[in-house]
C-alpha cells in the first residue's frame, strides 16, 4: 500500500484514473523509463468498464462477458510496466501549473507533474424525471458496480428505464447472473432512427454491430420491453410504483428498484477546474474538451484521454491513452523508442466508426433532459426545474450566475448531477444554444476533502520559518 | 457617432454599481461599462463580510457612512442582500495581542469612534461559544455582519438600471481621451462621451489610470476562500484574527466560509486564478486549532476573486490628479465590499457637486505621485 508520505514530490507523468485509458497510458510511458504515477480512487484498477477486474467475485466469465475480461491484460501490463499505481487515491485538484492535489487514506499531498493525462472517463448523464430522488431509484451504473465489485444483483421487483448500449449490457449481465428484471422501459425516441440510418453502413462494419444485435436479442427474449415517452417514480418514503405513458396511455408497475440510465457523458470536472477549454458536442449532447490529435488540451502539458475526451468506449479509450502517452514521452524523453502511432490511429478509427450511429440512435429525448415543474434539477441543493426556468426567464444568462441565485451546482457533487440539465434548461428558456450558455466554472476541490485532510498537507519550509520567527 | 451620457463609469463591481445607482438617484444619466458581467470578480465572490472593525483610520468615515446604508439596504436597493448583523469579533490569541487591541480601541475613542469595543474572555465566550480555550478576549463591532456578495452587487445593478442608469456588459474599455469638454471612452463596442468619468475598474484600474498619465503601483491579487458542507449552527458573528490570517463565518444555510487573505496566483487577462493549497492548508490548521467543532467538516469548494491591492493597503478614492472630470474609486485592497454603498454615495456627491462632506483625506491618487518624485 502506497501512503501519501511515500510519494515523491514530483513525477514526470501523472495519470489520473485507472480505467482503460489510464492503464494503457501509464504502461506505455513507464515501460520506456518515464517516472509515472497513476492515481485511481477505487480499491482496484479497471475504471467502470473493467471495475474490480483484479478482484471480482464473479468468476463465471460468461456473466460479465468476454469484453470485460479484456481488462485483465491492461491491468497486468500496467502492473508490469514499472508505473507506480496507487489505488484509493482521490485527486481533488489540478491546476494549469500541473500541481496535483491528492488524498490517500485521509492524508493529502500536492504533487508536481511535468505532464498530466486526465483519464477520469465518463459519468452517467443526469436523468431528471419526477421522483428520481426517491430511495429505491438508482442509476444503472450503480447497479453494475454492485454486480462487478460484489457479485450482487437486486432482489425484488426491478425495472430498468432509459436507453443506450450500457442499459442493455447491464440487463444482460443481470440476467446471466441470475437476477430478474420485470420490465425495460425504453425511452429512445423512435424518430432517432431517421438520423441514425445515415450512419448505418459504418455501424454495420464496426465491432459493435454483431455484439449489439446479440445483446438486444438475448434481453428481449426474457424481459418485456415497453417503448415509453414519459416516466415517473411514485412513492412517499420510497419508490413504490413506476408510472409511464405510451402513446398517451398511462400505465403503472409496482417496483422495488428502478434503475435509470440514458447514456454516459464525459466527466469534465477535473479538466474544467484545471482551466481546459470545452465545447458543446451536439451529437453527444454534452461538453467535451477541445483537444489536438494527440489528445493534448488547451492547457500546456495536460492531456485528456479515454471517454473523458468524448464517448467512444473502452477499446478506443485504451488507444487514446496510448496516443496521449506517446506525446508525453516524446516531450519528456525525445530519444525513447515508442510504438508507431499510425497503427494505433487506425485501430482507434475502427473503434470510432460505429459511434455516429450509436450516438444518433440513442440521443435522449428533450423531455428526459429538460425537466419541467417541480422535478428536481439539482439534488444537492434541491432546486427544481421550474426555479431554474423562471430564473433564466428573469434574465439569468448562465449557470455561474444561476449558482448565485439558486445555489444549484454548489453542493458536494459540484454540479456533476445537474450541470448538463441546468445548461440545457437555460438554453431552452433563453432560446439559445448550450454552447452559448456554457457550463459551470468548477472550483477545486473537485471531490470534497475534509478539513483534517487539508490540514494534513505537509508544512512548507516557508510556513515553518514564519512560525519560528 | 459616440453615445453620450452625464457620467461614464468603468467597472461593474459593487463600487461601480453603487456609484451608478447614487448618480441616478441624483437625476444624472450614467452609463456603466463592464468587461464581463456585474459582480463577476471580487465583488461577487468575496467573503461577504460587512465590517467596520479593524479598519485603517482613513477609511473609517466611509465605513461608518456605509454601515448606515447597510442597515437600510432593502429600502435602497429593494433586496435585503442577505445582510444580517451578528457582529464581527476580532479574537485575541494571547494576552500580548489583547494589550495591543486595548491600545487601538482607546486610540479610536480619543478620535471619537466608538464602534470598536474591547471584550474580556467571558464576553468572548458568550458571543463565540465555540472558540478555543486559549483565547483571552478580543474586540467586537456589534453592528457589523455579513451579506451575500453577488446578490448585493446584482441588487445595486438592478436598482441603478431601474432608476435610469444604463449598464453595458461584455464590453472592454480600450482608450480614454479628451474630446473638447468631454471625455471619450473608447471601447470594444464603440465610443462613449461624457464630461465625467469614474474609474471603478478594480484589478484593471491601473490601466485606466495609465491612460490618464497617472500610473499607480497596483498589485493584482486574488485572496482565497473556501466553504464547507452544511454544519449544525454553532457560531453567529464573523470571526477574524490579527496575528494569523483568518476570517471565519457560518452562513444561514449552515455552510462555513473560511478566508483571511492567503493569496492565489491571479491571471487578470484570462480571468483565471490558480489556488495555492499549501496556504489553504495553513487556514485549515488555524481553523482546526481555533474551533474544535470544525474537525469533521468537509471542504466542498475553494475559489478566489481578482482585485487590486495598493502598497499601503487602502483604496484610491477621489479626483484624478491629472485629468479634470475623472474620478478614481479602486484599490480597495481586499476589504472593499462593506465600503461599496457609502463610497458610491460619496462619489456621486463628489461627481455631481465637485465636493463631498465625507472625509476622504489620505485616499487620493496623488499620494503615489508624490512618492515617485
Amino acid at each position: 500500500m502506497t501512503a501519501a508520505a511515500d510519494l515523491a514530490s514530483s513525477y514526470e507523468l501523472v495519470v489520473i484514473g485507472g480505467g482503460p485509458a489510464g492503464l494503457a497510458a501509464a504502461a506505455l510511458a513507464a515501460r520506456v523509463g518515464v517516472s509515472t504515477v497513476l492515481f485511481d480512487e477505487n480499491p482496484g484498477v479497471g475504471g467502470q468498464i473493467y471495475r474490480a477486474i483484479t478482484s471480482t467475485p464473479v468468476k463465471d466469465r460468461t456473466i460479465l462477458g468476454e469484453d470485460y475480461w479484456d481488462g485483465t491484460r491492461l491491468a497486468d501490463e500496467a502492473k508490469a510496466s514499472g508505473a507506480l499505481i496507487v489505488n484509493g487515491a482521490t485527486v481533488w485538484s489540478l491546476d494549469r501549473q500541473r500541481i496535483v492535489g491528492v488524498s490517500i487514506a485521509g492524508r493529502a499531498r500536492m504533487i508536481e507533474a511535468s505532464r498530466v493525462i486526465i483519464a477520469t472517463g465518463s459519468q452517467e448523464r443526469p436523468f431528471p424525471i419526477p421522483g428520481w430522488t426517491l430511495p429505491g431509484v438508482m442509476t444503472a451504473g450503480a447497479a453494475q458496480t454492485a454486480l462487478k465489485a460484489q457479485g450482487l444483483v437486486a432482489a425484488g421487483r426491478t425495472v430498468l428505464a432509459g436507453g443506450g448500449p450500457l442499459l442493455w449490457l447491464l440487463a444482460a449481465q443481470t440476467l446471466r447472473a441470475g437476477g430478474k428484471i420485470d420490465a425495460i422501459l425504453d425511452t429512445t425516441p423512435r424518430r432517432n432512427w431517421l438520423q441514425a440510418m445515415f450512419h448505418a453502413p459504418d455501424f454495420a462494419l464496426s465491432p459493435y454491430f454483431a455484439k449489439g444485435l446479440a445483446l438486444l436479442r438475448e434481453v428481449r427474449a426474457r424481459v418485456p420491453v415497453h417503448r415509453v415517452d414519459s416516466i415517473e417514480a411514485v412513492g412517499t418514503d420510497r419508490v413504490r410504483e413506476v408510472v409511464f405513458s405510451k402513446g398517451g396511455v398511462s400505465q403503472r408497475l409496482p417496483v422495488d428498484l428502478l434503475l435509470l440510465h440514458q447514456g454516459v457523458v464525459p466527466n469534465v470536472n477535473l479538466a474544467n477546474a484545471a482551466g481546459v477549454a470545452h465545447i458543446w458536442n451536439d451529437r453527444q449532447l454534452c461538453f467535451v474538451p477541445v483537444l489536438d490529435a494527440d489528445f493534448g488540451s488547451s492547457v500546456p502539458g495536460i492531456a485528456v484521454a479515454g471517454d473523458g475526451a468524448g464517448i467512444a468506449g473502452g477499446t478506443a479509450a485504451a488507444e487514446r491513452g496510448r496516443l496521449a502517452a506517446i506525446a508525453a514521452v516524446r516531450a519528456l524523453k525525445p530519444d525513447a523508442v515508442v510504438p508507431d502511432t499510425q497503427a494505433i490511429r487506425q485501430s482507434l478509427q475502427r473503434e470510432e466508426m460505429g459511434r455516429a450511429f450509436l450516438d444518433w440512435l440513442n440521443r435522449p429525448a428533450p423531455s428526459f433532459r429538460q425537466p419541467e415543474g417541480d422535478t428536481i434539477a439539482c439534488r444537492c441543493e434541491e432546486v427544481t426545474a421550474k426555479q431554474v426556468r423562471d430564473t433564466a426567464r428573469m434574465g439569468c444568462e448562465g449557470p455561474n450566475q444561476m449558482k448565485a441565485f439558486l445555489r444549484c451546482g454548489m453542493g458536494p457533487c459540484q454540479g456533476r448531477l445537474c450541470g448538463l440539465t441546468v445548461t440545457e434548461l437555460i438554453a431552452a428558456e433563453r432560446e439559445t444554444t448550450p454552447d452559448e450558455v456554457g457550463y459551470y466554472r468548477l472550483r477545486p476541490p473537485v471531490k470534497p476533502i475534509t478539513l483534517a485532510e487539508l490540514a494534513s498537507l505537509p508544512i512548507s519550509e516557508a510556513e515553518r520559518k514564519a512560525v519560528e520567527r | 457617432m459616440a453615445r453620450t451620457a452625464d457620467v461614464v463609469i468603468i467597472g461593474g463591481g459593487i463600487h461601480g454599481c453603487s456609484t451608478a445607482l447614487h448618480l441616478a438617484l441624483r437625476g444624472l444619466k450614467p452609463i456603466l461599462i463592464e468587461k464581463d458581467y456585474a459582480g463577476r470578480h471580487a465583488s461577487g465572490v468575496n467573503a461577504g463580510g460587512v465590517r467596520q472593525l479593524a479598519r485603517d483610520i482613513h477609511e473609517i468615515p466611509l465605513s461608518i457612512s456605509s454601515m448606515d446604508i447597510w442597515e437600510r439596504i432593502e429600502e435602497l436597493v429593494g433586496d435585503d442582500c442577505g445582510f444580517d448583523a451578528h457582529g464581527t469579533v476580532l479574537v485575541a490569541e494571547s494576552e500580548a495581542e489583547l494589550a495591543g487591541f486595548r491600545e487601538r480601541v482607546a486610540d479610536l475613542r480619543l478620535r471619537g469612534f466608538v464602534h470598536e469595543e474591547l471584550i474580556d474572555a467571558a464576553e468572548l465566550r458568550r458571543l463565540v461559544p465555540a472558540v478555543s480555550e486559549h483565547c483571552p478576549g478580543g474586540v467586537v463591532s456589534r453592528r457589523d455582519g455579513a451579506a451575500d456578495p453577488f446578490r448585493t452587487t446584482q441588487a445595486f445593478r438592478r436598482r441603478a438600471v431601474e432608476k435610469g442608469a444604463e449598464v453595458i456588459e461584455g464590453v472592454t474599455v480600450t482608450g480614454l481621451v479628451r474630446a473638447g469638454a468631454n471625455w471619450r471612452v473608447e471601447t470594444s463596442a464603440g465610443d462613449f462621451e461624457a464630461p465625467r468619468v469614474v474609474n471603478a475598474a478594480g484589478a484593471w484600474a491601473d490601466r485606466i489610470a495609465a491612460m490618464l498619465g497617472e500610473p499607480v503601483p497596483l498589485t493584482v491579487v486574488a485572496p482565497m476562500l473556501m466553504v464547507t458542507s452544511r454544519l449544525p449552527a454553532f457560531i453567529q458573528p464573523v470571526v477574524i484574527l490579527r496575528g494569523r490570517k483568518l476570517s471565519f463565518k457560518q452562513l444561514g444555510n449552515g455552510t462555513v466560509v473560511i478566508g483571511g487573505g492567503h493569496l492565489s496566483t491571479p491571471y487578470r487577462d484570462s480571468n483565471e486564478t490558480v489556488l495555492d493549497w499549501e496556504k489553504l492548508a495553513i487556514s485549515a490548521r488555524t481553523v482546526w486549532e481555533l474551533f474544535p467543532a470544525m474537525h469533521e467538516a468537509t471542504i466542498v469548494r475553494a475559489w478566489a476573486g481578482i482585485e487590486a491591492y495598493m502598497p499601503d493597503g487602502i483604496p484610491v478614492v477621489g479626483k484624478s490628479s491629472t485629468s479634470e472630470g475623472v474620478f478614481h474609486q479602486f484599490g480597495f485592497s481586499t476589504h472593499g465590499f462593506q465600503l461599496g454603498p457609502g463610497t458610491g454615495a460619496m462619489m456621486a456627491e463628489l461627481v455631481a457637486t465637485g465636493s463631498t462632506n465625507t472625509p476622504i483625506d489620505g485616499l487620493g491618487i496623488e499620494r503615489f505621485q508624490a512618492k515617485r518624485k
